[in-house]
């Protein structure tokens, strides 16, 4: 499988609107911003995240607004997917 | 590739890299394929980041004149004297570490049958796939009067650099009492709140340094991004200081005069002390000789892909982008760039690219630690990217000291994020 370009790609790809979230959420552990890290936190805390902030449950500037426009499944593969990222 | 080359030995090893791969289709060969980026903003060069990581084995050349980028996103700070320029200013010096050749000067041709493109020197890349990530031109004389000349009188700053430094400046030098004019441009120009930031933030500076001058913004819009807050923060924190005259008042500029240094609508005659003139604008010029940017001046494109419509295997990114409800911020132009990079590395792999979603987040201050924002998922619908329903929006609006505080310091992050993120 490792000799077929595209799914040695494949497998990288992260899931959809998953690449939109470092503009905001830091990849670095260098680097100090208000907005917690996503690399390699549980998916459950991400998950539960999403929903919340979705619901109005969870105190948000932006976060409550962009929820809205992912799907539970969507959130679920973006979570799985940062959480087995490293930096 | 540690050590950062000299120009003629990385074009030498980027035309190696090209003799050795053009032979056959690149992917058929195993290879990955040569991607060319002309760009290297926050589009074009976290697009070249973003194929390197998807891929490795991608010949990725980023081709950027400059030696140093100077970002817009708190560029207003400088005009108003609270950041210096500096502080915008990245270099690429941590490209060659991620293994992107860097062809240090101007693209000055396309072609996209033999798929290559002429250097300023008249060498020339060859791409399997070409990212244009060029940005805006100011569109010179489409403003009776307003041209390069003219900017050195009245200033657009709306690229940073030299414009930037020579509007605060003129505010600097302005007599306490003057009237500073901004000219605000129609839909679509880059960073469509970036007129209204601007005079909040000159206000912020008056209202200590000149309390006796006032701002007005001429439009030639009926409606602007982020209006309601922009508006309840200018009678909280500027009452009587900014006046909005929309295109239905007589907002729409016909004509400027630097050496009168007048600036006339159809309506009356303005005599500013100060004149910042945002022009019309219009995709980098390197789309047109591409051949991707239609009759507006910008380039339509495929919402999946970043292909452009009028040129296969060319791909656009960022402000020059038709892309559909997204704006033109640094932010949609880095969510692009990625989508785009991940499009690119699956096409040159024979596989079909998946349908994306993009966010878009762009924050304004009002004034220092009073920051707003507007917000959006997008998705293509009918062949541009529209918003997904039920999602994004802008702050609300009443909201106490302590949201506007916040929001302020989550801008400065993300800032400091995005850059850490395109430039190392």
């Amino acid at each position: 499988m490792l000799t077929v370009g595209w799914t040695a790609t494949a497998a990288e790809l992260p899931p959809t609107g998953a690449s939109s979230c470092s503009g905001c959420h830091a990849v670095s552990a260098s680097l100090q911003t208000p907005v917690l890290r996503l690399v390699g936190r549980p998916a459950a805390d991400i998950v539960t995240a999403m929903q919340q902030f979705r619901a109005g449950q969870r105190p948000a500037t932006v976060m409550d607004r962009i929820a809205k426009g992912f799907s539970d499944d969507e959130a679920a593969a973006i979570a799985t997917w940062y959480a087995g990222q490293k930096e | 590739m540690r050590l950062r080359p000299t120009r003629r030995a990385f074009l030498t090893q980027a035309a190696l890299a090209c003799a050795a791969l053009s032979a056959a289709p690149a992917f058929a060969q195993g290879a990955a394929g040569r991607v060319v980026v002309i760009g290297g903003g926050f589009a074009g060069g976290s697009c070249a980041r973003a194929l390197k990581r998807l891929d490795p084995r991608i010949t990725v050349t980023l081709v950027e004149p400059n030696a140093v980028f100077t970002a817009c996103p708190f560029s207003n700070e400088v005009v108003a004297g609270l950041r210096e320029l500096r502080e915008q200013q990245f270099g690429y010096d941590s490209f060659p570490a991620a293994g992107i050749l860097l062809a240090k000067q101007a693209a000055v041709g396309i072609d996209p049958q033999a798929r290559n493109v002429v250097l300023a020197d008249g060498s020339r890349l060859t791409y399997d796939r070409l990212v244009l990530a060029p940005g805006v031109d100011l569109s010179w004389d489409a403003l009776s009067g307003y041209n390069e000349a003219a900017a050195e009188r009245m200033p657009h700053a709306w690229k940073a650099g030299t414009q930037t430094e020579l509007l605060r400046r003129q505010l600097a030098a302005m007599q306490d009492g003057g009237l500073v004019l901004i000219a605000a441009p129609a839909n679509p120009y880059r960073c469509p709140p970036g007129p209204y930031e601007r005079a909040s933030l000159i206000a912020h500076y008056l209202k200590t340094a000149k309390p006796r001058s006032k701002v007005i913004i001429l439009d030639p819009k009926d409606a602007f991004s982020k209006q309601q807050l922009f508006q309840q923060a200018w009678a909280q924190l500027y009452p009587g200081m900014i006046e909005w005259v929309p295109l239905s008042a007589g907002g729409k500029v016909t004509a400027v005069d630097p050496a009168a240094m007048t600036v006339t609508t159809d309506f009356q005659t303005y005599k500013p002390a100060v004149a910042n003139i945002i022009p019309p604008q219009q995709a980098g010029h390197i789309a047109e000789l591409a051949g991707a940017a239609d009759r507006t001046g910008w380039c339509p494109i495929d919402p999946v892909t970043f292909e452009a419509k009028l040129q296969p295997n060319i791909h656009v990114v960022g402000d020059a982008a038709i892309a559909g409800a997204m704006p033109k911020s640094a932010f949609a132009a880095n969510a692009q760039a990625k989508v785009c990079a991940a499009a690119v590395a699956t096409l040159l792999a024979g596989g079909t690219p998946v349908i994306p979603k993009l966010i878009n987040t762009c924050y304004s201050l009002a004034a220092p630690g009073y920051g707003i924002s507007v917000a959006g998922v997008y998705q293509p619908q009918n062949g541009l990217l529209a918003e997904v329903p039920g999602s994004g929006g802008t702050s609300p609006l009443d909201a106490p000291a302590e949201t506007r505080a916040a929001e302020a310091e989550i801008a400065d992050g993300w800032f400091r994020t995005i850059a850490a993120e395109v430039f190392g």
